[in-house]
């Protein structure tokens, strides 16, 4: 059995796909999902089994029913020991890699994180031969899994494996499983959730700014161009150094990885501590005054000038676009002009 | 509140990272080293936790004889003493790294709190805080990007204090970390683990004094030679690079239309 | 990116500050098709010019250094990109405070306003240093810092706005295609150039730009470690970079400055640290720049504690921490002067390496001149490429040199100081007898020469109070008073000098005459035998270099050089053979030694070993001979460095022992002596008041002003002879004197004596400059032992070169009184010339 962990309850595609490829013919792909997940295990386990994943155990216990990563991944921990899989996939999301780290370590077992490429070694030793990423990304690594189970979580940019996936009824089984009750130590106390709707890691546009902008000011046209596009506002390394922003905002290595359709760099050099950072994303444009930057070479688009110069620009001709789409009667949107515009 | 973090050497490089020729590991013949910047939160945050509530740093490595730097920069920035588990490599698995960390920590008191970096810098398998919390019996969380002390008080949280989160002498510690929706907040007794993020604080730089003393200090060493765990490195590569230069949308202001021109094509305004 | 051209008159290749300049001082002489090729991004590429401290302390014992950094300053200013800060050496021991002494004869000398103040006043001028531990200061209110990106692009920009330049930025040069040892081609990844002319001035990477062209620049990037530690809340309330001077903490060998918030300090005390041109990371594998390289701690720790020492008082601070470390790569040299001008091995290829930022505008100002016109306005023979020997060019002896000699940047190091490394590399075939004559050697062109031998030491009681001792241990240092003991053997009976470090040169073919006849200023077409001695001018009539030359033949000559020059005098030949093979030349110097005999009994010993006639008659001084010493084929010199009777004896380089032998045995009887360099090239010179290349004689004075000027004038055309006719016109700015020192009591209560470059100044202890604007400064200093005085020379303005005229020396802060002796070239011993022409 090749089990898939939904921790934090979506389900990603990729998955079931990877889960199968390493499945021999007959061996099924099945899922383990918590009660506390607040997502109804029926819709889990329909898109599962669009996927052909048979089986999805709901594991319940009153310690799992708000997230706590030692309750959840003793859960875990359990379910696999019960279910005896050869092998166990999760997403590289925060949540579902936190549950594996803690069951993998319950257990005993290896795990390999972040793997963009599983395969089953060719020699039938039952091991895995995968491909993970290193140093937020900037290197890859060969690696050899080996284990009675063996455990990794799968990142985004993984391969898929081109596998004929047959549609199954996915059963929902729920059990009841022991957790010890000294685990309520780590479990969330209190959630304050985030004060926009976007967050950096999902926002389909980010304009961020780095030493180019210059100071926390420098920022506003910025946040203005973001609300344009339907995006929020991120940061390099240097900015938040320089206090000009909060770590929150920071895209990079040591901040937040996004892959958005759209990211725009504001006077970032392109380090490739901040490149790890934004280099999944659809489109990358960057804007710096410096031609040679290494943003500006491995950037989609390129605008070499001043960012002070050039996001006021493209504000004033997105406005003076809408204008003109209102001025035809496409559109009643009403633009406010900002304080000091002279452009109509 | 007596502290041990554990640190890891790993290289600082540039833009592109140089590999040996047998693909086997980094090429660090023209790098430095460095800490992790998650892992030189997590010294600044126990210097300051030392500092406010008493207690000692102990910075702690795995690695070669080399690593005594990185453990000395930890010393300088205001760390106690050091322990050095020679392993004579950083290139360990998780499974083999929690077992050297264990062999540093067996002879030493046990912590109060005990700091790890969220993920190393290089080989960021996010895993040995876990690994080693567990084998101490301590509570973990991880992603930590705030952390609040209070030692003696009984917090008025209700939260906290329904979770457990008081310990027999009382001191409690709020550990609160960012997620995609928002923020959470855990409450956790001592003695406890938490793995930190960048962004806890802002680290300090090294006084030329703690250099000195952090040159002059003794360090322990610790020899290990843990087994391997079940993942085995076979070599690193670098990613192939396919992205086409940029296009060129222009200089300066004069760019804006066609910069407005590529937002509509990709459907933004 | 930049289109580059299919031709250009010149490729420059480097845009950090020396490559900007040369471009921009080429666009000034007039240069158009100028083409800079840079392997990074502009403005700042990621060599040395990137991560330099960019501070500037004009003051140097090199006149060419100090002029350079002079000049660089002026248009640093003008560029406005120079901050002046005023800058303090400062002494922690005794033997500092003599070297800021000395340090004051040369600001004085090459005019540099500076000033010796105590710990007191250093601390009024820097505030956070202790005083406490500090004994002097040398206090330069010029000291400026610098920005040299910003001045390279302000150069490069007006070049461009001139219509002379073309950039090529991130652009790598990939070969440079010879034909026939001539420079046709630069390939790079963006296209390849045509051109005749390639100037390498990339840094640290220069060596491995020469090599794609075939050619070697002998220098070693190595490692100069500087961090910044801050902030400290003083200088954040500056407001600017740099509010407070500069402080070198010379016994330290470490400078400390304000840069911005944060105190640079910079360390020349740690273990040489060397690296390989071919090492270097690239731009995308470096963490910080290819130059910038990781900081490795446990080298500057021993720093640290000196740093805390003089500025704990902003360092011993909670909020200071180091912010920034690195190990900054720069270019060191075997004798740690710049690499300027045409290799020697390429035609076409230049180079302009090894050049910090304090001198990189003026050296692009003298490489400019010197592509245009040939010659440049500092005399540049210290810093030329083609001073190297092949030995001196190579890997092992580049790394020797610069390993012992990084420690040596703030040292204190003595005008005659020798190299500990990478000695005993060239021998004379009389080496195992000047060893077990007890030789102390120092070296000269790789070459081991005898200074003075210790088995002269009895010789002390016999001279006796005819010689001075020098009880001060800096002027006794690299010297013995068995060097005047040694001259007055020679003058009373005779002495054996080994001369094999001589760069000799036959010279052979129909066109010899002519060709000669144009490289040289003195008449050369003589009867077969005779000697000549000549000046060799540079275009602008300066001296390139000057020698001897013997015509064997009619249609063969030997050029005899000293071996202090031979590699540039080669290269200089060399490069001007006629293009159609009518003369050839072929460099004997390795086939050939040559033994010095001179004395009043010269001829006796001389005579005993031949059976050939050595009197007057048959050959008469000025004139050479080959004779049979003792079975060995020798040609025999009658001329004489030293003035007396006798001969330089040029004898097959295998056959040198049997010679000296000969020659030692014959001598016996007549109390021979083996003599020093030390009485050749200082005491009998100095006396004999012969000039020396590099000390009296260099490029920036012409042959009126040495007192070289010949009776006569050429008709044949010869280089520099509109510069020479122009300069017998007119009267000469400065006359080159001997003077004398009157009072060598010092205030020690112990005489002293000046060593060399001491400023010469008026009875007023004002400053004596020629309408030129040179300064008087002492060329050579030393003993005349058969006059009985110490003698200076220096050039005077002809006020001031009137026999009689009394003034004074300034040396080690204090002045002494001289008196004018000669001026112009009679000799103050023997003026007749009549021992040697006996």
């Amino acid at each position: 059995m090749q089990l898939i962990v939904v921790a934090d309850g979506q389900v990603v595609p990729e998955l079931p796909a990877v889960a199968r490829s390493l499945a021999s013919r007959d061996e099924p792909v099945e899922a383990v999902a918590f009660a506390g997940t607040g997502v109804p295990a029926g819709d889990v386990a329909g898109e599962l089994g669009g996927y052909g994943v048979s089986r999805l155990h709901v594991v319940r216990h009153e310690l799992l029913d708000e997230y706590g990563p030692e309750a959840w991944g003793s859960a875990l921990a359990t379910v696999i020991d019960w279910l005896g899989p050869a092998g166990v996939l999760a997403s590289a999301s925060h949540r579902d890699t936190e549950v594996l780290t803690h069951a993998a370590a319950r257990a005993g077992l290896p795990l390999a994180t972040n793997c963009v490429r599983l395969a089953g070694e060719e020699d039938g030793s039952g091991a895995w031969r995968l491909t993970r990423t290193r140093s937020g990304g900037v290197l890859l690594e060969d690696a050899e899994l080996t284990a009675p189970v063996k455990l990794a979580t799968v990142a985004a940019a993984v391969e898929t494996p081109q596998v004929p996936l047959q549609p199954a009824d996915c059963e929902v089984t729920e059990s009841a499983v022991d957790v010890p009750p000294e685990l309520a130590r780590t479990r969330v106390a209190e959630r304050v959730a985030s004060e926009t709707g976007l967050s950096l890691s999902t926002a389909p546009v980010v304009v961020s700014g780095g030493r180019g902008v210059g100071g926390a000011e420098g920022f506003v046209v910025l946040e203005e161009l973001a609300e344009r596009l339907g995006g929020v506002v991120g940061c390099s390394r240097v900015a938040t150094n320089n206090g000009w922003r909060p770590h929150r905002d920071q895209v990079g290595l040591t901040g937040t990885k996004i892959a958005a359709d759209l990211y725009i760099a504001c006077g970032i050099s392109g380090a490739t501590q901040h490149w790890v950072g934004c280099m999944d994303s659809a489109a990358i444009l960057a804007i710096n005054t410096d031609p040679e930057a290494p943003m500006m070479q491995r950037a989609t688009y390129a605008v070499e000038g001043d960012v002070h110069e050039v996001v006021p620009a493209v504000l004033a001709e997105i406005r003076r676009r809408a204008d003109g789409a209102a001025g035809s009667g496409r559109s009643g949107v009403e633009e406010p002009a900002p304080a000091g515009s002279s452009r109509r | 509140m007596d502290i041990v973090v554990c640190i890891k050497r790993v290289p600082a490089f540039g833009a592109q990272v140089p590999l040996t020729d047998d693909g086997l590991a980094v090429d660090t013949r023209h790098l430095g080293f460095t800490i992790g910047p998650h892992e030189e939160c997590a010294v600044e945050e126990a210097v300051r936790l030392a500092a406010a509530h008493g207690g000692r740093v102990t910075v702690l490595t795995v690695g070669p004889e080399e690593a005594g730097e990185q453990l000395r920069y930890a010393l300088a920035m205001g760390a106690h003493q050091g322990v050095l588990v020679d392993t004579g490599t950083t290139d360990l698995d998780p499974e083999a790294t929690a077992t050297a960390v264990l062999a540093g920590l067996a002879d030493e008191p046990a912590p109060d709190l005990l700091l790890f970096g969220d993920a190393s810098a290089d080989a960021g398998h996010g895993q040995v805080g876990v690994r080693v919390a567990l084998a101490c019996g301590l509570p973990i969380v991880g992603g930590v990007t705030g952390i609040e002390a209070e030692s003696g008080a009984v917090p008025e949280n209700g939260a906290v204090a329904e979770n457990g989160a008081v310990t027999e002498n009382g001191a409690t510690l709020r550990a609160t970390r960012d997620t995609p929706g928002g923020t959470e907040v855990f409450g956790l007794s001592v003695p406890a683990a938490v793995a930190v993020k960048e962004g806890l604080n802002l680290p300090r730089y090294p006084t030329l004094p703690g250099r000195l003393k952090a040159k002059k200090a003794a360090l322990r060493t610790v020899t290990c030679g843990p087994e391997p765990g079940g993942l085995r490195t076979l070599g690193l590569r670098r990613p192939a690079d396919d992205r086409a230069g940029a296009i060129p949308l222009g200089r300066g202001a004069d760019a804006a239309p066609a910069v407005v021109d590529v937002l509509a094509e990709l459907g933004k305004v | 990116m930049t289109e580059i051209p299919e031709r250009a008159d010149i490729v420059v290749v480097g845009a950090g500050i020396v490559g900007n300049s040369v471009c921009h001082h080429l666009a000034e002489l007039g240069w158009r098709n100028i083409v800079l090729i840079e392997k990074g991004p502009l403005p700042d590429p990621g060599g040395s010019t990137g991560h330099a401290s960019n501070f500037i302390f004009p003051v140097d014992h090199s006149r060419e250094i100090t002029a350079l950094t002079t000049d660089s300053m002026r248009q640093y200013e003008k560029l406005g990109t120079l901050i002046s800060c005023g800058g303090v050496e400062v002494a922690r021991e005794p033997a500092r405070v003599e070297e800021l002494k000395r340090r004051m004869a040369s600001a004085r000398a090459w005019g540099v306003d500076a000033e010796l103040i105590d710990p007191g006043r250093v601390a009024e001028l820097v505030p956070f240093v202790d005083p406490d531990i500090l004994l002097a200061g040398f206090w330069t209110p010029s000291v400026a810092v610098v920005d040299p990106l910003r001045a390279g692009a302000l150069m490069r920009e007006q070049a461009i706005a001139d219509g002379a330049l073309t950039v090529a930025a991130s652009t790598t040069v990939t070969g440079i295609r010879t034909d026939g040892g001539r420079v046709q081609r630069v390939c790079t990844d963006a296209g390849d150039v045509e051109t005749s002319l390639v100037v390498v001035a990339c840094g640290v990477w220069s060596p491995r730009i020469a090599r794609l062209a075939g050619g070697q620049i002998p220098l070693t990037p190595a490692v100069h470690q500087m961090m910044d530690v801050g902030p400290i809340p003083e200088f954040e309330a500056s407001g600017t970079a740099i509010a407070y001077p500069i402080v070198r903490d010379m016994d330290a060998l470490m400078y400390e400055r304000q840069s911005g918030a944060d105190l640079e300090i910079g360390s020349y005390a740690h273990r040489p640290i060397l690296h390989e041109p071919d090492e270097i990371p690239s731009l995308a594998a470096a963490a910080l720049s290819p130059t910038q390289l990781p900081f490795t701690s446990e080298d500057f720790d021993p720093q640290l504690e000196q740093a805390l020492e003089l500025f704990g008082s902003i360092l011993d601070r909670p909020d200071a921490g180091v912010r920034h470390a690195i190990n900054g790569l720069l270019s060191l040299t075997p004798d740690g002067a710049p690499v300027l001008g045409p290799s020697p091995e390429v035609d076409g290829l230049w180079s302009a390496a090894a050049v910090w930022i304090k001198e990189g505008p003026g050296v692009g100002r003298m490489m400019a001149e010197w592509l245009t016109h040939g010659d440049c306005e500092f005399d540049m023979h210290g810093a030329d490429i083609a001073r190297f020997y092949p030995h001196q060019r190579t890997r092992e002896h580049v790394r020797a040199r610069a390993n012992e000699g990084f420690n040596k940047t703030y040292g204190i190091v003595h005008p005659r100081e020798q190299w500990e490394s990478a000695r005993g590399r060239k021998l004379s075939p009389f080496h195992a007898r000047e060893r077990a004559a007890g030789a102390v050697f120092f070296e000269v062109g790789g070459w081991e020469r005898p200074h003075w031998y210790e088995s002269n030491r009895d010789l002390l009681e016999e001279f006796g109070d005819r010689i001075h001792d020098r009880p001060h241990e800096w002027d006794a240092r690299w010297w013995s008073p068995i060097v005047e003991a040694e001259h007055l053997a020679l003058r009373e009976r005779a002495a054996m000098i080994d001369l094999t470090a001589f760069a000799q040169f036959d010279v052979r073919g129909p066109g010899a005459l002519d060709y000669l006849q144009r490289m040289t200023m003195a008449q050369l077409d003589r009867p077969v035998g005779r000697i000549c001695y000549t000046p060799v001018l540079t275009p602008g009539g300066g001296f390139r270099s000057d020698l001897t030359v013997v015509r064997l033949a009619e249609d063969r000559f030997r050029v005899i050089t000293g071996g202090a020059d031979g590699a540039r005098d080669r290269f200089w030949f060399e490069s001007h053979l006629p293009a159609d093979g009518s003369a050839s030349l072929v460099d004997v110097t390795s086939a050939v030694c040559t033994l010095g005999l001179w004395g009043p009994r010269a001829r006796d010993i001389l005579a005993a070993t031949t059976e050939d006639d050595v009197s007057g008659e048959a050959i008469p001084f000025g004139t050479a001979r080959w004779i049979a010493v003792d079975g060995i084929p020798v040609l025999a010199l009658r001329v004489s460095y030293v003035g007396d009777l006798g001969w330089e004896l040029h004898a097959p380089f295998e056959q040198g022992q049997a010679l000296w032998d000969a020659i030692a045995e014959a001598g016996r009887p007549h109390g021979i002596a083996p003599a020093g360099i030390g009485v050749y090239g200082t005491t009998g010179r100095l006396e004999k008041g012969y000039r020396l290349m590099g000390a009296e004689l260099d490029a920036e004075y012409d042959p009126v002003e040495a007192g070289l000027a010949l009776p006569k004038v050429k008709a044949a055309d010869f280089i520099g002879k509109d510069a020479y006719l122009a300069a017998r016109e007119g009267d000469p700015a400065a006359t080159l004197c001997t003077l004398t020192v009157d009072d060598h009591l010092g205030a020690e209560g112990i005489p002293r004596y000046p060593q060399g470059g001491e400023p010469i100044v008026t009875p007023a202890g004002e400053r004596i400059v020629d309408r030129k604007g040179r300064g008087s400064a002492v060329t050579s200093a030393g003993p005349a032992p058969s006059v009985g005085r110490h003698l200076l020379m220096a050039y005077l303005p002809p006020e001031f070169a009137v026999e009689g005229t009394s003034l004074q020396v300034e040396y080690m802060a204090e002045r002494y009184p001289v008196t004018v002796a000669r001026a112009g070239r009679t000799p103050l011993f023997d003026p007749d010339d009549t021992r040697m022409k006996a």
